[in-house]
């Protein structure tokens, strides 16, 4: 079904961006405008979902010119949940940042910037076309380089240089693949290249591209041999920002994989074991990172790669079961993982440090807070009945189907893992006696700030919360909603008669 | 002519992995340059080369009839150059900012982001 | 380079490439030219001068900010492409007036679209390299 109104999260996005440009240097009312639009975006999401959620998927045509033709947006149930899952990640990030972000900061066009990033990431997910994929792409990385850079310390300019070399390499490889796959295929639209590849002779040229592709997005969504930059650079900028990145941009990674997968390149045998392999390298190498860290935001940055391995999992299973299983843990992933991330933002504002072994004595000082930031954590290992727990269930017994026992072994060895670390973290953070610390000079304590910064911050914290209780709680509706995606994403045609049917439709 | 092409994008990923893999930053950016320009010519060679037919139509004709050159690969290079543009010229200025406040140009050196204690 | 030929010829070229720049962007819809083009080229006026002069010069000729014409732009940009919605069509679909204005052409939404990318490819340029050649 056609409806132009499908971009209007992108739109409204960089309306924001515009909006917030022009109050460049009045800090205050950038705070103001950023909460007030962001607040509006999740409305707007949630628009979209029901949207979607009622009368199945939408399609746009940009400039009225029809698929294959031209760029065509596409709304299925996967993308509407993930631009959902974008706006709440999106503003409590953006709520956070009105406390904790310094001014200088801010004067450099931080929230402009972050706002052109989820521009980019709700354009990447609605997209249904490749190149227009990896324009957004490109969006995202610009703007992600801004903010990782923008303060300009010396371990933000040493990890900025890890992370801009290695996503300029990426888009490279993106793009090179994308110029093989238009040679051989002759489009670009996504639902158009699910017909036209399937009928490709030169099938070894065709699982090149696909290998091109998985290495593309395997640096992005850091994968087990390609994961190396992220663990140097995500703990250098500001908490707020690690939240965005951790929370979302390795996530984009993970989605193009699911979606090229899918519809595109149907892995065969060696493709599906190349992924399994992978995906069990990728849980044990995140894992053991892990556990070796005392950085929490590391250990945090290695747990991101761990858990991409579990959704790479149910890519390499392809069964619908699995890939329920992956979509399952991709909503409870971003919401965990952003609150993770802005939780450790909270610790260094209480504490002043995030090495794990100088501190403690945080739950004895401020029991309310530890309680709130258990819920993440505990999401995270998968306890039940929090929400990493159902996740696993699925996906390990989708492994139990389809005879896939080494990767069984893998994601319970990745579950005992992350229980470990979070296991460690508890003592060490929560439970241990408190060391005296020195006072820094340059670190404004969390008892310094104004009412309004400290509420700021933990806001954000308790609405990510309670929506991971949501999943976890709540977890028929997640399920009902990822095995329509799962089903979805397995049996395509529903995607390409809405793409490519839209030609009859409208005169 | 497809001979040529397919050397100097042989030639143009090769010398761009090249200079990524040494250990200085400067070379590191040329690297990405080249590789970028590679890629930016495969598309131009894969969206197959016609010689001076380009796809305009005649103002008397409805379309074209004859053999014409694919526009879009085109459009796809240009947004790719604009794109790589802006890049590029963000890495020069954040080598040139890494460079002053780390004071060397060797890649080995920018490791302490990778030690387990800062 | 302060040469005296350069200097007095900074000055006549500037107003040159700036009209040259405008008359691009004008002939672009269907012929090669456009905003983005145009754009280039009324930033290297730019550049030329301030090569000639002194990047202080050029600063102020221009009076503010060169990056403050990047969200002009994209405001203009976002506008035109986002009219269509008003009227249920799609994002980005051209709309044009009924009849040409005379000198210009036909008008429409590509045309402000085309206008916005102008107006960003010279704010994000001439930022870019002033930002390059303060810090050198």
């Amino acid at each position: 079904m056609n409806n132009p109104y499908i971009v209007l999260p992108v739109i409204f996005q960089l309306f924001t961006s515009v909006l917030l440009m022009f109050f460049w240097y009045r800090v205050n009312a950038q705070r103001l405008i950023t909460i007030i639009c962001s607040i509006i975006s999740v409305g707007i999401a949630i628009w979209l979902f029901k949207e979607v959620y009622q009368n199945g998927i939408l399609t746009m045509q940009a400039g009225e010119w029809q698929a294959p033709f031209g760029i065509t947006f596409v709304a299925d149930l996967f993308s509407t949940t993930m631009v959902l899952l974008t706006a709440i990640s999106g503003m409590a990030v953006g709520i956070f940042s009105t406390g904790s972000i310094r001014n200088a900061r801010l004067k450099f066009g931080y929230f402009p910037i972050l706002n052109f990033l989820l521009m980019g990431l709700h354009g990447a997910f609605l997209t249904g076309d490749i190149f227009n994929l990896y324009v957004w792409f490109e969006i995202i990385i610009i703007a992600s380089f801004v903010l990782i850079t923008i303060g300009g310390e010396k371990a933000q300019i040493e990890g900025a240089i890890k992370y801009v070399t290695m996503n300029l390499l990426a888009s490279a490889i993106f793009l090179t693949a994308i110029a093989i796959l238009y040679g051989l295929a002759g489009s670009l639209n996504m639902a158009d290249l699910s017909i036209q590849v399937a009928e490709i002779e030169n099938r070894g040229l065709v699982n090149v591209v696909a290998i091109l592709f998985l290495v593309g997005f395997g640096i992005k969504s850091a994968i087990f041999p390609l994961y190396f930059w992220l663990p140097a650079s995500y703990h250098t900028p500001p908490p707020a920002i690690s939240a965005v990145f951790g929370g979302l941009l390795t996530k984009v990674g993970v989605y193009a994989l699911l979606r090229i997968f899918t519809l595109i390149f149907i892995p065969d045998e060696f493709l599906g074991n190349l992924l399994v392999v992978l995906a069990c390298m990728t849980i044990l190498s995140g894992g053991l990172g892990a556990i070796l860290q005392v950085n929490m935001r590391k250990i945090f940055s290695y747990l991101i790669v761990c858990h991409i391995g579990f959704m790479l999992a149910g890519l390499g299973i392809y069964t619908e079961l699995a890939i329920m299983g992956a979509i399952f843990y991709l909503i409870h992933d971003i919401i965990v993982k952003t609150n993770l991330f802005l939780a450790s933002g909270l610790i260094f504002k209480l504490k002043g440090t995030l090495n794990i072994e100088k501190l403690g004595g945080i739950y004895k000082k401020y029991p309310k807070f530890s309680l709130l930031i258990a819920i993440p954590l505990f999401s995270l290992a998968g306890i039940p009945p929090l929400s990493g727990f159902w996740a696993k269930v699925f996906l390990i017994e989708g492994g139990y189907k389809a005879n896939e026992w080494m990767l069984i072994g893998f994601i319970i060895l990745g579950s005992f893992l992350t229980l470990w670390v979070i296991a460690k973290l508890w003592a060490e953070v929560f439970w241990k006696d408190a060391v005296a610390l020195p006072k820094k000079i340059n670190v404004k304590y969390f008892h310094e700030l104004k009412p309004f910064k400290r509420w700021a911050m933990v806001i954000p914290i308790i609405l990510l919360a309670v929506t991971s209780l949501y999943i976890g709680l709540a977890a028929e509706h997640i399920i009902l909603l990822s095995k329509q995606i799962a089903a979805e994403l397995m049996n395509p045609s529903a995607y390409l008669d809405a793409v490519l049917g839209a030609k009859t439709e409208t005169p | 002519m497809e001979l040529i092409l397919v050397v100097i994008i042989g030639l143009l990923y090769a010398s761009g992995i090249y200079m990524m893999l040494r250990r200085s930053m400067v070379k590191l950016i040329i690297g990405l340059i080249l590789l970028g320009n590679g890629a930016n010519m495969l598309i131009f060679l894969l969206g197959r080369i016609v010689k001076g037919k380009p796809p305009i139509i005649d103002s008397t004709a409805k379309m074209l009839t004859e053999i014409y050159a694919d526009p879009v690969p085109q459009a796809l290079i240009l947004t790719a150059i604009v794109i790589s543009f802006g890049l590029q010229s963000f890495a020069i200025i954040l080598v040139k900012r890494a460079y002053k406040i780390t004071q060397t140009d060797d890649l080995d050196e920018l490791n302490t982001t990778d030690e387990i204690y800062e | 380079m302060k040469t005296i030929i350069f200097k007095t010829a900074s000055t006549y070229l500037l107003p040159l490439l700036v009209l040259f720049s405008v008359f691009i962007l004008l002939r672009g819809h269907y012929l090669p030219g456009g905003g983005f083009v145009g754009g280039l080229i009324a930033s290297i006026a730019f550049v030329i001068h301030s090569f000639a002069n002194g990047l202080e010069q050029t600063k102020n000729l221009i009076k503010f900010h060169p990056g403050f014409l990047m969200p002009v732009g994209l405001c203009i940009a976002l506008i035109s492409g986002a009219a269509p919605l008003f009227i249920e069509q799609s994002f980005m679909t051209g709309l044009w007036f009924e009849n040409p204005i005379p000198v210009i052409g036909m008008v429409g939404s590509a045309l402000f679209f085309d206008a916005g990318v102008y107006l960003v490819v010279i704010g994000v340029t001439l930022t870019i390299i002033f930002t390059i050649s303060e810090t050198l």
